[in-house]
């Protein structure tokens, strides 16, 4: 119980550090560290495999990738501009909304019937965190993917599908490649420098 | 497991919440998206909890589905913000307002 809210306080802490800072690096680091107290909480909540999958897909990729494109984005030309500080604008209809919304789920979960306690389980059921074949094992978890679960599971790979075509439609240079000369494809290649180099 | 099944409740709305005052607050595309992860995360931890509680694994397959969402979102929201950046030279969203009627 003690863990549970020392963790807790790490858990909020971090993610109000990484929506607070102004560089987006140190809100990937604040990220990183509300991702991995996560992966403890779903080992402690029984989902081991939930909590490697935590690490090495977020932890692991996505922040991986948010560094890369923070590195991309300001490479060569310093930090970039700040423009002018709009808080005051966007406070009220910011502060109205969040409160609006958490009324909703306020209302939500102190309205749903979750006064039932954890299942204390069986000990064939529910067993320590690591054992084989106990609820949220990798054997459990697997079974259930490659069985009942199928669909969600090919759901998964179609959208897997989906994201790659799209980011590779998106993000590549989408200008056609005639059969021009050189002097005009030399002249492409000065205009797409600044990407990479100089700021304005 | 002492720990009720609301206080995991209540800590992935707070963190919702942080979330989702991220996303309305900040103007830099790469903080709206990690205020987006955190908000798919809160989603998670409920679904996790739940799970739990009622010795289920359900919602595991579901917690699968929407990591492969949110790595599928993050790629093609930062794709985009590449590609913003080399056309309008700025990421503050505010400035590029092109779509704006």
């Amino acid at each position: 119980m003690i863990g549970f809210y020392v963790l807790a306080i790490v858990l909020i802490a971090s993610a109000i550090f990484t929506i607070m800072q102004r560089s987006p690096v140190y809100s990937v680091i604040g990220l990183l560290v509300n991702f991995i107290v996560l992966a403890v909480f779903y080992f402690t909540l029984n989902a081991e495999f939930l909590g490697v999958i935590q690490l090495v897909v977020y932890s692991g990729a996505i922040l991986m990738l948010f560094v890369f494109v923070i590195a991309l984005l300001s490479s060569g030309i310093g930090p970039l501009p700040e423009g002018p500080n709009r808080l005051p604008h966007v406070l009220g209809p910011a502060i109205a909304s969040v409160l609006v919304c958490f009324g909703f789920v306020a209302y939500g979960v102190l309205h749903a019937p979750m006064a039932a306690p954890m299942v204390a389980g069986s000990a064939k059921q529910l067993g320590l965190v690591g054992s084989a074949n106990v609820f949220g094992s990798v054997g459990d978890f697997g079974v259930a993917l490659f069985t009942t679960q199928l669909l969600p599971f090919e759901i998964t790979a179609f959208i897997l599908m989906v994201a790659v075509v799209g980011v590779v439609t998106i993000a590549s240079d989408a200008s056609p490649q005639p059969t021009r000369g050189q002097h005009e494809r030399r002249k492409r290649a000065k205009e797409r420098e600044p990407i990479v180099k100089a700021g304005r | 497991m002492t720990v009720d099944v609301s206080n995991y409740i209540a800590l992935s709305a707070v963190m919702f919440f942080i979330g989702v005052t991220g996303v309305v607050v900040r103007r830099n595309p790469l903080i709206m998206l990690m205020s987006i992860e955190l908000m798919l995360n809160a989603a998670n931890l409920a679904l996790v909890a739940f799970s739990r509680a009622w010795v289920n694994n359900a919602g595991h397959i579901f917690v699968f589905l929407v990591v492969t969402v949110a790595a599928a979102e993050a790629a093609i929201g930062l794709g985009i913000v590449v590609s913003v950046f080399r056309t309008a030279r700025n990421v503050d969203v505010d400035e590029v307002a092109r779509l704006r009627g």
